[in-house]
């Protein structure tokens, strides 16, 4: 567990090119989850009804009004 | 809902999704095929213990570890897109979506993550063997990937293995591998993974071209063509092959994406394949009887029908047929087809209400009526119809497909003449002196970018109107949120996508400069 630990950090500590990358990927992760997800992206349905029996009620009469 | 859902809403909700789309497959082929090559690449070094291999591969490792990073993680916006945009559409799904993309999560995901990391941290720290398991085992974790999310991408557009609940509104899976073996996601997934094989073959060679016409590592740049034009050029015909087995599940399943793909309106026997045309300006509009289909166009007789049925005077139907119908071949009009829906809706919304009132012999009875294989065969089967309100909108931009479908065909067959030519002039040395075809070949990746969303465009904009194919059109899996929150959103991905591709370039085409020097990572 230790050795497999250790190659990791010599890993990440080798890196040259691969910091850029990983600042890159931790940065859109942030955009992505922190921003995107928590402010413009909640879930319809989980945000607005409470239980599954709510939803589904209310996906039915979504699919039903059409006449 | 169709009267209240405004349409300015659907077409940002569709196009945000599509740009997304769009912009997460920018990165994904060249990562499926890369990954393959580079094992190949140290699958030589392994066997021949020569450097040069060693330093081909590295090089190549390092554009993928680029590739991959800036591209990783793209594709989850979609799925806060399901939820937000589309809540209907995954609620309808969400049972058949949760088992293939909990599997690509657990398992696919966590193998290459795992692996990536003894590809990049593990030169001369494990063994040449132990390293070489791990760059094919990323290779297969890459594609297995791909492999659960197309699965899911095949059911809406075949949905088979699941039963619809009326109670809940959701389908369930009844089979898994109905699901999972349905041979359009069988056909789906190949055609998809050899495309990527050929666009990382094409990259290769675009990039070696580079350095040739430079005349910087050449050795480099000379095995490294090697390499990927044989692969490149093996994975063409395979291309060919499942793309030929795609377009008959097509014809099948969908066979108005079929009409839209050849510009096909009035279906008849031997119906001959349109190698190039170009389409009449008016013929879009169905209603009109005597327009022509084309205004020019070079046809293979009885191509399509044979490809079809293997059967060159085989009945092939055209978008009239699907509206119309056409009796003598079985095929029900869109009338037809949209009363017994708007039937399977009214059954639905009876059986609620007389849950809510109270009635529970008569939801009983409902129930089992909804639930029978008649009405499931006769009924349920058309419930996405009963969203529909005029005919024409089950017809998808034919102009769009059917451009999109040849440009693909076209672009797809030029690159297997241009892995022959790589392969000629490389076995018999002759590709430093090629420079114009040096130069073609630095050209041609873009191409091949080009090639993959006009595949995407052809499977997607094909499929319209439906999000399911003939259980949920896009106007009933739109959520009714506001249209302006969707054009912000819209704008916001533009812009991160758009520097991501930046970085992309930026990082790509440095790294190119720099070249295959050893060390680092």
């Amino acid at each position: 567990m230790r050795k497999i630990l250790q190659f990791y950090i010599d890993g990440f500590k080798g890196m040259t090119l691969g910091r850029t990358l990983w600042a890159i990927i931790l940065i859109k992760l942030f955009i992505l989850f922190f921003v995107l997800k928590l402010f413009f992206f909640p879930n319809y349905l989980k945000k607005n009804f409470s239980n599954d029996q709510e939803r589904s009620t209310h996906v039915i009469e979504n699919f039903t009004k059409t006449k | 809902m169709n009267d209240i859902i405004d349409l300015t809403l659907i077409d940002w909700s569709r196009g945000q999704f599509a740009l997304t789309a769009l912009y997460h497959w920018l990165f994904v082929p060249l990562t499926l095929g890369i990954t393959f090559i580079l094992a190949i690449m140290e699958t030589i070094y392994y066997k021949t213990g020569d450097p040069e291999w060693k330093k081909i591969t590295r090089f190549w490792m390092k554009v993928f570890g680029i590739n991959f990073a800036i591209g990783v993680a793209t594709g989850i916006i979609l799925e806060f897109q399901f939820g937000t945009n589309w809540s209907y559409y995954s609620w309808f799904v969400g049972d058949i979506f949760g088992a293939p993309l909990a599997i690509e999560g657990i398992m696919a995901f966590f193998m290459e993550s795992t692996f990536i990391a003894v590809m990049f941290f593990g030169w001369d720290k494990v063994s040449k063997r132990f390293h070489l398991l791990a760059t094919w085992l990323t290779a297969i974790g890459a594609n297995l990937s791909a492999l659960w999310i197309l699965v899911a991408n095949a059911w809406m557009q075949n949905p088979v293995g699941m039963q619809f609940n009326p109670d809940t509104a959701r389908n369930e899976m009844v089979n898994f591998w109905d699901v999972f073996l349905s041979p359009l996601a069988i056909n789906k997934f190949l055609h998809t993974i050899s495309s990527g094989f050929v666009l990382a073959g094409v990259f290769i060679i675009g990039v070696s071209a580079w350095f040739l016409l430079k005349k910087r590592e050449i050795p480099f740049a000379k095995k490294s063509i090697l390499v990927a034009a044989i692969f490149g050029f093996l994975s063409s015909l395979f291309l060919i092959t499942t793309g030929d087995g795609s377009a008959r599940q097509v014809a099948f399943k969908q066979p108005m994406k079929l009409a839209a793909m050849e510009g096909l309106y009035q279906g008849k026997n031997g119906v001959g394949l349109v190698a190039f045309g170009i389409l009449s300006p008016a013929s879009t509009d169905p209603t009109n009887e005597k327009l022509p289909d084309f205004l020019f166009r070079i046809e293979i007789p009885n191509a399509l029908s044979y490809l079809i049925h293997l059967n060159a005077n085989a009945f092939v139907p055209g978008v009239k047929d699907l509206l119309n119908g056409n009796e003598k071949e079985g095929i029900l009009s869109a009338a037809d087809k949209i009363s017994r829906g708007k039937m399977a809706i009214e059954t639905l919304r009876n059986y609620k209400n007389a849950i809510a009132d109270g009635h529970k012999d008569e939801a009983f009875q409902m129930r089992q009526k909804f639930m029978s294989k008649d009405f499931q065969d006769n009924y349920f089967k058309y419930f996405g119809y009963g969203f529909v309100k005029n005919s024409n909108e089950l017809i998808p931009s034919i102009p769009l497909v059917f451009y999109s479908f040849h440009i693909m065909v076209i672009l797809g067959s030029w690159f297997l003449i241009f892995f022959i030519f790589s392969i000629y002039f490389i076995v018999n040395d002759e590709i430093t002196k090629k420079r114009l075809f040096l130069k073609i070949a630095i050209f041609t990746v873009p191409l091949v970018y080009i090639a993959q969303m006009a595949g995407w465009t052809v499977a997607e904009v094909g499929r319209q109107p439906w999000v399911v194919q003939d259980l949920l059109p896009t106007v009933a899996a739109v959520t009714n949120i506001n249209a302006g929150a969707v054009q912000v959103t819209f704008w916001l991905f533009a812009l991160i996508f758009t520097l991501l591709l930046i970085a992309e370039v930026k990082i790509m085409t440095t790294q190119i400069k720099i070249g295959p020097k050893e060390g680092g990572h």
